[in-house]
């Protein structure tokens, strides 16, 4: 490789308090060197710097952050002491960026022509028409439909992986040396994600563009990076190709990082499952404000000490099937059984004592707790609600609870605000069990978390479940999870369950065609993943979705 | 200096420190004022002296007494006023966002239509036909205030009722008035305890428009817009007999403003923090 492009030298940035008092460091001492054409990726939890670090390459840091040491190169130029003028200048002219929500980063009342074209036009380095026919060869380069007129449309016109890949066009615009890429692909379903990274690893491999490839997903990076490096609490905890990372680690955390989602979740024994089914469902039709069937016609029944995983990507309806089971969203047709009797279809004429046996876990503890009640209150109250607890007995209640998702006891008085992720989620998991259900519906528990975490709160369900017999709906578009922790599992597609059956069943061959393309979608911790999946797929694109692009 | 765990501007000290002489005076008038609000103590538009520090009114009453009463009537007409107001709203505004469907509808429907008509004059309609006494105008002021409440009442909860958090108390159970209370209301404060500082100078400017009508608080009570029109003559002399009462109404106005102010910024404040 030739000289490097781009080059951090014990790169420090702090965070000042709004009110004052000693700053707090979110980068330290990080050194890293780019070459042109050469991708590294950036590794890491949430809350490791990564992002930091990938602003900082473009000389910019987030309002109340600072770099207070260290310098940022580019071509031989501190950033740090450039004026904002020549930082402007730098910026998507030859350092561009590509966030990770393409939705949030488009302007809804302009065209992708006016934004994609806006770059090259404003620093000067094309001519309008000359802009355009070069957004138009992107376009071409990004597989996006009908590449003359796709331009012309508004953001909201476009999927989500479409809206991704413009934003790649829109960062290509002034063919930049330095692509700044911040998980470009972690919004979007594991079959979109395939299309979009092989979209970016062309792009970049063609123009020979250098990146930052900053993401939590390690096979991800493993495809398109050739070095990687994990960042952990703001500091480098290994750097190496990224071969050497994947196979042979040298230290713990990358290792743990690795070796995530092999393990798989002590699960109960089969005998533990009763054969009567818990909760069954028979036909069962939902629509919202009577438009088109969000939930068609399903049947899935569930037994107690049972995990059934229900699968499927955004919009396939597996959410929706829980607000039906719920009751939020009363079914329209078809029966549901719950120990054997029928369950009224709308929350309010459900009695308390069976809103009590069927308990819900969210996606976001950040917005399911909330921030203006103690831990104790939100375990205590359902204890008061369904037991009629009160006084030290609810209290040592709670404190049992604690412990059973391994949380001290001191817990109890704090306010959500003051717990991290993966603890938010734990209280989530002690209310409901609080209410001493006999089903609890997951629904996408661990994908708002960090690997490490996520595997903690799996960990814990497997337990409670070993110890205390629950019947789980586990709604995840995760195969990785799935594998892992389900017994039985459910693949629907536009409201239709398309595969069911035990795990070995639907994940082993003869596939169902959306189940494979499913399947081979997940990410896989090897590097020549990408191209052995795209060498197989050859010439045929979406095989099976028939929703409009 | 902090407040609340806020670091507090000067012009929020200021702020706090009208509204604290204020409140002091109207709970302590018949304590430190020199004479009774209805005595007659000199002549018409006494000009200031030792014996009365802000001279006489149009009666020929000590002002600064009727000034120091006139605190107590109005403030706490005015907060009567702001607190069945919001009272109204929050529980209307609350239940049509959580609910929805009809009775969001209805409920909207008819807010509408009462803030269609100008306030002002569905009030001197209302007071002309049921009459002036206190509990008539707290009621008719609070009823008209509260679709203001209403309709900030139920953007706030509308964004709160779609958290996650709220649908676990549905799924659990609970009833409207405990999801209102336990789980909207806190969460719905800041944006509150704002409007409630500026419904509060609103009622207070409302009353005194309408007693300078002669339809608000009715005499001997001293209140500080019928004071100004009491004296509004003395203008014509040179007087500055109306002046007084005035600028204790700006006075007040602006304290309560720069605390509401003060709530303002460290409000949005703390949404960027979590942005």
């Amino acid at each position: 490789m030739s000289a490097e492009i781009l080059r951090m030298e014990s790169l420090q940035i702090t965070a000042q308090p709004e009110h004052g008092g000693p700053g707090k460091a979110i980068v330290e001492d990080v050194d890293l060197v780019l070459h042109p054409g050469e991708v590294l990726g950036l590794i890491g939890e949430s809350g490791a710097g990564k992002s930091t670090i990938g602003l900082a390459a473009l000389g910019y840091t987030r309002p109340g952050c600072q770099i207070t040491g260290g310098r940022v190169l580019f071509e031989g130029m501190n950033l740090r002491d450039a004026s904002a003028e020549a930082r402007r200048r730098l910026r998507g002219r030859h350092i561009a960026y590509i966030a990770q929500s393409a939705a949030a980063a488009f302007n809804p009342a302009k065209t992708l022509y006016a934004q994609i074209c806006e770059g090259p036009i404003r620093h000067g380095v094309m001519a309008r028409e000359q802009a355009r026919a070069e957004a138009i060869q992107l376009f071409r380069e990004l597989d996006l439909p009908s590449p003359e007129s796709f331009g012309n449309r508004y953001p909201h016109q476009v999927s989500g992986g479409q809206l991704q890949r413009a934003m790649a066009a829109m960062a290509m615009s002034c063919h930049p040396d330095i692509l700044v890429l911040d998980e470009p692909t972690t919004a979007l379903d594991v079959t979109t994600q395939i299309e979009v990274l092989a979209a970016i690893r062309k792009l970049i491999r063609e123009h020979h563009t250098a990146g930052l490839y900053i993401t939590h997903d390690l096979a991800v990076v493993a495809q398109v990076a050739n070095r990687i490096m994990v960042l952990r609490h703001g500091r480098k905890v290994e750097e190496g190709e990224a071969d050497q990372i994947l196979l042979r680690p040298q230290e713990d955390y990358t290792r743990a990082l690795v070796s995530i989602r092999q393990a798989k979740v002590t699960r109960p024994a089969a005998s533990a499952v009763e054969s009567v089914p818990l909760l069954q469902l028979k036909a069962v039709k939902a629509s919202y404000a009577k438009l088109a069937h969000v939930v068609d016609g399903i049947d899935l029944s569930v037994r107690k000490g049972e995990t059934v995983a229900v699968v499927g990507e955004s919009g396939s309806g597996k959410s929706s099937l829980a607000r039906v089971i719920t009751g939020l969203l009363p079914r329209e047709s078809g029966e549901i059984l719950f120990h054997g009797q029928s369950l009224e279809p709308a929350l309010a004429r459900r009695s308390r004592d069976l809103l009590r046996r069927i308990q819900m876990i969210y996606q976001m503890p950040d917005v399911a707790l909330n921030p203006r009640q103690r831990v104790q209150e939100i375990i205590g109250r359902p204890l008061a609600f369904y037991q009629g607890m009160d006084g030290a007995k609810r209290k040592d209640r709670v404190r049992e609870l604690l412990q059973a998702i391994d949380l001290p006891p001191e817990f109890a008085q704090r306010f959500p605000g003051e717990l991290s992720g993966g603890q938010k989620q734990r209280v989530c998991i002690a209310r409901a069990l609080a209410a001493e259900p006999d089903l609890l519906i997951c629904d996408e528990v661990t994908s708002a978390l960090d690997p490490l975490v996520a595997e903690g709160i799996l960990e814990l369900l497997g337990r409670l479940q070993r110890d205390l017999g629950y019947a789980y709906i586990f709604i995840t578009h995760d195969i990785g999870t799935v594998r892992r922790i389900a017994d039985r599992v459910a693949v629907m597609l536009e409201g239709r369950i398309v595969a069911e059956g035990s795990l070995g069943k639907v994940f082993a061959p003869p596939y169902h065609p959306y189940t494979q393309l499913l399947l081979s979608s997940v990410p896989e911790m090897r590097t020549d993943w990408l191209d052995g999946v795209l060498a197989e797929r050859g010439q045929v694109k979406e095989p099976v979705s028939t929703a409009p692009g | 200096m902090r407040i609340f765990g806020y670091r507090i501007s000067v012009g929020a000290l200021a702020g706090f420190a009208i509204v604290f002489a204020n409140l002091f005076a109207a709970i302590f008038a018949p304590v430190i004022a020199p004479y009774g609000q209805a005595d007659l103590v000199g002549d018409v538009w006494a000009a200031p002296s030792a014996q009365h520090w802000l001279g006489l009114d149009s009666l020929g009453r000590d002002m600064l007494s009727r000034l120091l009463f006139g605190a107590r009537t109005t403030i706490s007409i005015a907060l009567l006023i702001t607190i069945c107001s919001f009272v109204i709203g929050i529980v209307t505004g609350f239940a049509a966002a959580i609910v929805g469907s009809w009775i969001d509808m209805v409920l909207s429907r008819f807010v509408d239509a009462l803030m269609a008509i100008p306030t002002l004059i569905s009030a001197l309609v209302i007071l002309s036909v049921m009459g002036t006494s206190v509990p008539v105008l707290i009621c008719t002021i609070a009823a008209l205030d509260s679709t203001r409440v209403f309709r900030l009442c139920r953007a706030v909860g509308l964004n709160i009722a779609v958290m996650d958090y709220v649908e676990v108390a549905r799924l659990r159970g609970e009833t409207l008035w405990w999801i209102m209370r336990r789980e909207v209301l806190p969460n719905a404060l800041p944006p509150l305890i704002t409007e409630f500082g500026l419904r509060f100078c609103f009622a207070f400017l409302f009353i005194a428009s309408l007693s300078f009508l002669g339809l608000g608080i009715q005499p001997p009570l001293a209140d500080w817009g019928g004071m100004v029109r009491d004296n509004a003559q003395a203008i014509n002399f040179g007087g500055m007999a109306p002046l007084i009462p005035a600028a204790a109404i700006a006075q007040l106005t602006i304290g309560v403003n720069l605390v509401v102010d003060w709530f303002l910024s460290i409000h949005s404040r703390t949404h960027g923090e979590g942005a």
